[in-house]
């Protein structure tokens, strides 16, 4: 029940595709925080999934296929398909524009308090511009929330590991996909194949989403076309959003990495494409209408949406250049399988190159994060604490720690192991001041606080207690009930133990005499036979019988306490 | 006691050379490092020998924050960091950080190479100063060790301007730097959450001002140029590189490209167009506008407005000029001033704060006869016009940020002392916090009274808070408990806890009561009648009759005994707990009252 939800942390803006959903369509009332460029570009992805999803209207859904009886009937992949009935339609602008309008910008290291009770803190995760991961800690407790990191240097800022450090659990989620892939050599394959199918007059095409890895994948080119004489081969960007995607990447300076920002103080655009489009090198268009059709030259390298090759203007690409082997489409993007990816269009004549590029953290990595970090518990999703289904054997592909992690699997509820102890609360100057510490043991002082605890918005505060008011001397005459005491008075514990001795002799200097002593098997026993009073003395209690005489009872207490702690 | 003390070694009752020493709880921090456009001499850096006599900078100060790029806010810090001595962090944001350096050394170069000045700080000394720079993110807690921590806000006023939270513990303290309150045409509104500090430190220059709407400014500025060059005359706009200049940049632009104008708009130096690519690239600190519309139109690419050439001066014909710096007490504006102060159909406008002793603050008093170098008296026949564009907040804005941030008391730097007055009393009386406006090296002392973080075990902390939501609560209640001390480690626990993790055992202190009564009854009866006396009276009690015969009222026991010399006489044993010693005494007096007769 969303309703109940509190708070949205978002962690890079491939996590917040679904944010319109809750936001527009469940009773969620609560608060979303994702850092500016997060929304910034979260805007433009969603932006291009409505502007491709809106290009090919349907005049009619179906949705009876979606009975489980029929469901069952149908060919693989449908009758595969898991909560038919939860699939939605699309989105709009609109949706998303308010959407976007609910979520708080935060910044990195940014202490936000919810309900004065928790603070959570947006750190870099290196992953992309704005990624983060997300601290949620109370003063005595600490989950880090680790998703979708990475530790290789491209252009965001590197990962914040140091304020992991000390946590209680770490949530950890968003590894790599593709665990077995280096990213550098994949790139380094990348640009190989991409040059050689231009030399021998053929056609690339990259399926990509229009912010991330292009802008590393543009970089890369932007150094290798030139070497490898390729200058003259027109890049196209071709997404509804590649302009803002392009102009946006360079205006994050404090997001970047450092090189990127010193290139910023230079003043100097941070990524070099901006080179590439002043050279003409790099042409970007909303679609294929209009002026690309007419810039249009072969042989290229066409950069455009969407990776599952479902639709967008990728769609056109794979139809135009699939014939020929002399062409060549490389998939970069890890979120889909490649080979489904491409099924509806065999038999293909172009080349399939598969290239993924997955900067997040790999198993190896993990563990070394983990040795630095040190949690006490780890919690991960259960795929991650066996090796993939594929490569059963490969034991190094899951998730390796002492303790081992506790795994959650969907709508599953997770208790995790700690309890809560502890929590801040503020003693006011004044009552410090009249705090009496004694030393018990060295080092450890002791003081007992009687105090009026004042509580709002979840914050604690000791105030001094309030001075005894005067007795009212009310005319009317009091019930016998109006005297009974207040028994919420709480006295203090007592500790420590009588010695019989000084005990008596302190009897003795108070008045009273006729003192009699008898040992027992646990203490003392002392008369006072002239009161008609028995006080048995042990270990770790004291009691004293007397007749109902208040006075003598309280000035026997008093000797009593003389020689206890009170707590 | 614990306290918080400043002493403003510049901008104390002055404008200029900004550099204010905040200690709080033990912390040092300097703010800003700044230097005074109006001397020449050793007063235009703050003294820094007042910090320190001999020890070194570094022991000293925790670390130096410096709000924003002018210099008179960080012009002195290379001289402060490098040729006195600091080694330790220097905070800025990141534009600060990236335009900062640029400045100083142009700064540098007019100082040195046109005055001639020797002993002043190099270019290696600028790069070396920026070495120790941390930049900050806006709202980034940055902690600068294990209890200090610093905030930035964002403050309108230049790109990048912040105002900064100096916070140790639960004591805190505000620094401005220059702020402005209303958003303009390329920078957003300071802005703060209610964070209140114990002191906030605002700036003041327009302590007495309260301006009236923007837009009437922006219009008469427009019909002043538009009429200059209408009749053919020649407009100066000295202004600082970065900050009013893309401001009125923007204006003017917008304005030709609506009336068509042809006359030629030029900026002064290779800066300029530096300082606009800046405005590019830190578009996320412009205002909401031009970070909307970025992507279709840079608004700082401006098509009429080109690069000036030192030659353009003396070409014939309508020009409008902007030259750095903003106060003609060097450069390229006073040259041009120089040149075209003769001709009456000229006009210079002035959009900004000029500071005592500076050409422009001159011109604007209305000094008609400059002494310049060299014995030269400049005769000043063109027209003289003064507009406040400068970016700070006015009295009406300095008060909405006090509200805003609700501090506990006001210190005004940055302004004139007749001015600060003025705005003292207002707060003062308007806003009831105490206001301070100490002069250079006069110290202000706050004490504070900050209360004292322990922890509170959860236990206990539970305990009371479900007794607090009884609906009888109405009266303050009292919690109990034991403060455990150890090290720097303080803790809050119920007193049984307390004893059990010192291994320390309760000693139990009970009490037993005769009360002998007369009645011949039998003591179960006896029990019964005393059960259903203490039920009448104790309501609120939990009062029970056991099956073996004896009355508990909450832990206290009462039973029934038959001493064997007198059947006339029951004793009834009352026994209790140190802990319930209220109760107790008051049911033995209770029941030494006697038992009331039993209905008949």
């Amino acid at each position: 029940d969303l309703s109940t939800v509190d708070v949205i942390l978002i962690s890079n803006y491939h996590c917040m595709m679904a944010l319109p959903y809750i936001t527009e369509h469940t009773g969620f009332t609560g608060t979303v925080y994702a850092t500016e460029p997060t929304v910034q570009i979260g805007r433009l992805l969603m932006e291009e999934l409505v502007n491709f999803i809106e290009r090919v209207p349907k005049a009619q859904s179906a949705s009876l296929w979606k009975n489980k009886d029929i469901q069952r009937l149908l060919p693989s992949p449908l009758k595969d398909a898991v909560e038919v009935s939860t699939w939605r339609r699309c989105y709009t602008m609109q949706e998303v524009n308010s959407a976007l309008s609910k979520i708080q910008l935060v910044g990195y290291s940014q202490k936000i308090e919810l309900f004065g009770a928790v603070q959570v803190t947006p750190l870099s995760s290196g992953y992309a511009l704005g990624s983060s991961n997300w601290i949620i800690q109370s003063h005595y407790e600490k989950v880090s929330y680790v998703s979708g990191s990475s530790l290789l240097t491209t252009h965001p800022q590197p990962m914040d590991q140091a304020s992991l450090k000390n946590s209680d659990v770490l949530v950890l989620t968003g590894l790599t996909q593709i665990p077995t892939a280096n990213p550098d050599g994949m790139v380094g394959e990348f640009c190989s194949n991409l040059a050689l199918t231009v030399r021998n007059g053929g056609n690339v095409l990259v399926p990509c989403y229009p912010s991330g890895v292009i802008y590393d994948l543009l970089e890369c080119l932007y150094q290798y076309i030139d070497s490898a004489g390729l200058s003259s081969v027109p890049l196209y960007f071709i997404s509804p959003v590649a302009n803002s995607s392009l102009e946006f990447s360079q205006i994050f300076a404090e997001w970047l990495c450092h090189n990127k920002q010193s290139k910023v103080y230079l003043p100097e655009p941070p990524f070099p494409h901006a080179e590439l489009i002043q050279t003409n090198k790099l042409k970007h268009y909303p679609s294929i209408h209009g002026d690309f059709s007419n810039d249009f030259r072969q042989p290229c390298v066409v950069f455009t949406g969407h990776p599952s090759l479902r639709f967008g203007d990728v769609v056109h690409f794979m139809e135009l250049w699939g014939k020929s082997s002399l062409n060549t489409v490389i998939f970069t993007e890890p979120d889909f399988s490649y080979l489904e990816a491409l099924a509806p269009y065999q038999p293909l004549a172009m080349k399939c190159i598969y290239c993924p590029i997955d900067t997040r953290l790999n198993f190896i990595q993990v563990s070394k994060l983990l040795k630095e970090v040190q949690p006490l518990h780890v919690v991960c999703p259960e795929q991650y604490t066996q090796p993939p289904p594929a490569q059963s054997h490969r034991m190094d592909l899951m998730i390796d720690c002492q303790p081992p992690a506790m795994s959650y699997r969907r709508a599953e509820v997770l208790a995790l192991p700690f309890k809560r102890r502890y929590e801040k609360i503020e003693i006011m100057p004044e009552l410090a001041d009249s705090l009496v510490p004694m030393e018990i043991k060295p080092g450890i002082s002791l003081a007992t606080v009687s105090a009026v605890l004042h509580t709002k918005d979840n914050k604690h505060l000791l105030q001094p207690p309030p001075r005894p008011a005067q007795p009212t001397s009310g005319k009317k005459r009091k019930r016998v009930s109006d005297d009974v005491p207040d028994c919420k008075v709480l006295k203090p514990l007592l500790s420590g133990s009588i010695p019989v001795e000084q005990f008596v002799q302190t009897l003795e200097k108070h008045g009273f005499s006729d003192i009699k002593v008898e040992d027992t098997a646990k203490g003392h026993i002392v008369l006072l036979q002239e009161a008609e009073t028995l006080i048995q003395i042990e270990e770790d209690s004291t009691h004293i019988i007397c007749d109902n005489d208040e006075m003598l009872r309280v000035r026997l207490r008093d000797l009593v306490l003389k020689f206890l702690q009170k707590f | 006691m614990p306290e918080i003390r400043v002493t403003p070694l510049g901008a104390g009752q002055d404008v200029g050379r900004s550099c204010i020493l905040v200690s709080i709880a033990g912390k040092n921090v300097m703010l800003d490092c700044g230097m005074h456009m109006g001397f020449n001499d050793d007063r235009r850096f703050p003294d820094f020998s007042y910090i320190t006599q001999n020890g070194r900078l570094t022991d000293f100060l925790d670390c130096v924050i410096i709000s924003h790029f002018h210099l008179d806010h960080c012009g002195a810090l290379p001289y402060f960091s490098e040729m006195v001595g600091y080694d330790g962090p220097i905070y800025m944001t990141h534009p600060t950080q990236a335009i900062c350096p640029i400045l100083l050394e142009d700064y540098r170069k007019i100082a040195v190479d046109k005055k001639g000045e020797a002993n002043f700080f190099t270019s290696q000394m600028i790069k070396d100063c920026m070495k120790k720079v941390v930049a900050v993110h806006l709202h980034q807690t940055v902690q600068v060790d294990d209890e200090l921590e610093i905030k930035a806000y964002y403050a309108g006023h230049v790109l990048g301007a912040a105002m900064f939270q100096i916070k140790v513990g639960s004591e805190s303290v505000v620094y401005t730097g220059d702020y402005n309150m209303t958003p303009d045409r390329h920078l957003g509104a300071a802005w703060i959450d209610k964070c209140r500090p114990n002191l906030l430190i605002t700036e003041s220059t327009y302590a007495t001002t309260i301006r009236d709407s923007k837009r009437c400014r922006e219009r008469d500025f427009l019909k002043k140029v538009h009429e200059t060059v209408e009749r053919g005359g020649k407009v100066l706009i000295p202004v600082f590189a970065l900050g009013r200049a893309q401001e009125l940049c923007i204006l003017l632009e917008t304005f030709w490209e609506r009336m068509n104008l042809k006359v030629p708009i030029y900026f002064s130096t290779g800066l300029t167009e530096k300082a606009n690519h800046y405005y590019k690239l830190f578009i996320p600190w412009t205002n909401q506008k031009i970070r909307k519309t970025f992507v279709q139109r840079n608004m700082f690419e401006f098509k009429h407005i080109k690069a000036f050439d030192r030659a353009f001066a003396d070409n014939p014909g309508p020009m409008v000029v902007f030259a750095t710096p903003g106060m003609l007490h060097a450069g390229q504006s006073l040259q041009i001033f120089r040149k075209w102060a003769g001709n009456e159909k000229n006009m210079v406008i002035m959009p900004g704060y000029c500071v005592q002793g500076t050409v422009g603050h001159k011109i604007l008093s209305g000094q008609r006869k400059l002494e310049m170098e060299g014995r030269q008296v400049l005769e000043v026949k063109m027209q003289v016009e003064y507009m406040s564009f400068s970016a700070h907040a006015d009295a009406k804005g300095i008060m909405q940020l006090v509200g805003q941030a609700e501090p506990e008391s006001v210190l005004l730097v940055h302004g004139e002392a007749k001015k600060m007055e003025f705005l003292k009393q207002k707060i003062e009386q308007e806003l009831r916090v105490s206001c301070y406006m100490p002069a250079n090296g006069e110290t202000v002392t706050l004490p504070t009274s900050p209360s004292i973080p322990v922890g509170i075990s959860l236990g206990l902390l539970k305990r009371e808070m479900v007794q607090g939501l009884l609906p009888e609560a109405k009266k303050p209640r009292l919690l109990h408990g034991t403060l455990i001390m150890k090290d720097s480690n303080f803790r809050l626990v119920s007193s049984e806890q307390a004893l059990k993790e010192l291994g320390l055992a309760e000693h139990q202190l009970r009490f037993t009561c005769r009360v002998h009564l007369h009645d011949t009854r039998k003591e179960q009866e006896m029990a019964l009648r005393v059960y259903s006396h203490l039920k009448s009276v104790l309501k609120d009690h939990c009062v029970q009759h056991l099956p073996d015969g004896s009355v508990t009222v909450e832990s206290i026991l009462i039973q029934a005994a038959a001493p064997s010399e007198d059947p006339g006489t029951k004793v009834l044993l009352v026994s209790w707990t140190y802990q319930d010693e209220e109760l107790g005494s008051f049911l033995t007096s209770l029941l030494k009252k006697g038992l009331p007769q039993a209905p008949s």
